[in-house]
């Protein structure tokens, strides 16, 4: 039997055991994610799909569709909340967009466009951090990273290669590659991999290609995050 | 007439750790700067060559924080003006200026004036009247409070009128969503 739970006033369906995520992108509601991709399993660790559920705070992604739940997602005060979030993940690493080649393709942005972030005004961390230019094909550059463990998870799960990890911990926590030299370019990583189409931000970026579709013209130059989707669905936009 | 302009808003601008593209950006709302002329007059501006900022009601900072004469100058700017706006990436992140946050300010040196290419007797510029450099570049709402921040590497023409005039008439500032973009 179908049942349904609310989202923001309206009725969605789902299936037992979907979560309130699964349950609204199937039903194409938008409720904004970064660490979030269908294709695996939900870790709940950037927040920002935080929703009020019968009153509670809770991930999207890992709670449980329930009958009759009343979900709030678009409100001012949750909003504000997922704009603090993103002022953090902006400050906390080193997102310069003006000279960064994923701009316009990366979710960061767009979902910060989309919660109506103007300006991450907090004190601005600018931690030191590497770039790996190792690999032929492709660039990591950990100043973008925002631990959301996709490439982790793709590397694990879909491409049963462990090319990524996270060590550290709290503000320590940093992506780490695995060979015993930590350099990209002496793993089996690989351009069809999924591993590398799966990065939200500029952190896993493919050489050769940085401008051949120019700024304004890329995925969330036109259209909001909530009408296009994840970067992940469109990678052919981007080649 | 004389009544008609001692209404006008007053504004300042000024272009610190920038590159002027915010202002030249503002120059690109093209013949909307006649409507413009007719609503404000400018205090210090490049567009003016005023020196020292005057009592104004809209100050419009483009660039971030790289050294003393920054600090000096934005704060006179806060002291003046009613409402500050950060304009642009180099104003709210520090922009590509920052970029040299990464290195120790000796090494930025040593590149440019002693070991860079090209460079012959070299030596770092030691003039007294040479502002100093901070050691880390700062966008500007770490040194003073900053009321609006107008994103855009520059901030599209389009952008800034919409602000503009949406600030002048005392009506909410809100934007179309291709108005705002970090790059
Ligand atoms: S990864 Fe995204 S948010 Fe970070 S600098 Fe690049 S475009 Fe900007």
């Amino acid at each position: 039997m179908i049942e349904h739970f609310s989202l923001d006033g309206k009725r969605i369906p789902f299936q037992p055991g979907q979560t309130i995520m699964d349950a609204a992108m199937q039903a194409g509601e938008y409720i904004p994610h970064l660490c979030h991709n269908p294709e695996f399993r939900p870790r709940g660790s950037c927040r920002l799909c935080v929703v009020r559920a019968n009153g509670r705070s809770v991930a999207a992604c890992t709670s449980p569709a329930r009958e009759g739940l009343e979900v709030e997602s678009d409100t001012p005060d949750i909003q504000a909340d997922r704009r603090s979030l993103l002022q953090m993940l902006f400050v906390e690493g080193n997102h310069l967009c003006p000279a960064c080649e994923k701009s316009g393709n990366c979710q960061l942005q767009a979902v910060a466009y989309y919660c109506g972030m103007l300006a991450p005004d907090f004190t601005h961390l600018y931690p030191v951090r590497e770039l790996d230019g190792s690999h032929p094909d492709f660039v990591l550059d950990f100043n973008r990273c925002i631990l959301c463990e996709l490439c982790v998870r793709a590397s694990r799960d879909a491409d049963a290669k462990g090319v990524f990890g996270i060590s550290g911990r709290g503000i320590g926590a940093h992506l780490i590659v695995n060979a015993p030299s930590g350099k990209l370019g002496d793993t089996d990583f690989d351009p069809h991999d999924r591993a590398a189409q799966v990065c939200p931000v500029g952190a896993i970026l493919p050489k050769h290609k940085g401008y051949d579709v120019p700024i304004g013209r890329r995925i969330y130059d036109r259209k909001p995050v909530s009408l296009v989707g994840d970067v992940a669905d469109h990678q052919e936009d981007m080649s | 007439m004389r009544e008609q302009q001692a209404k006008k808003v007053r504004v300042a601008t000024c272009s610190l750790a920038g590159c002027f593209g915010c202002h030249m950006s503002l120059l690109d709302i093209d013949e909307r700067l006649i409507d413009l002329v007719e609503l404000v007059e400018f205090d210090r501006s490049p567009i003016t060559d005023i020196k020292e900022v005057g009592p104004s009601d809209l100050g419009l900072i483009e660039g971030g924080v790289c050294n003393a004469e920054n600090v000096e100058v934005l704060r006179a700017f806060r002291r003046q003006c009613k409402t500050l706006v950060a304009v642009g990436a180099c104003a709210i992140t520090g922009g590509v200026p920052a970029m040299r946050n990464h290195y120790p300010l000796h090494e930025c040196l040593d590149e440019a004036y002693v070991n860079g290419l090209g460079v012959q007797d070299g030596g770092i510029p030691n003039d007294p009247e040479l502002p100093l450099l901070l050691n880390q570049v700062h966008p500007i709402h770490e040194v003073v409070k900053v009321d609006y921040f107008l994103p855009g590497c520059p901030p599209a023409a389009d952008t800034i009128w919409t602000f503009l005039e949406q600030l002048l008439s005392g009506k909410p500032v809100e934007f179309a969503y291709r108005q705002i973009h970090y790059d």
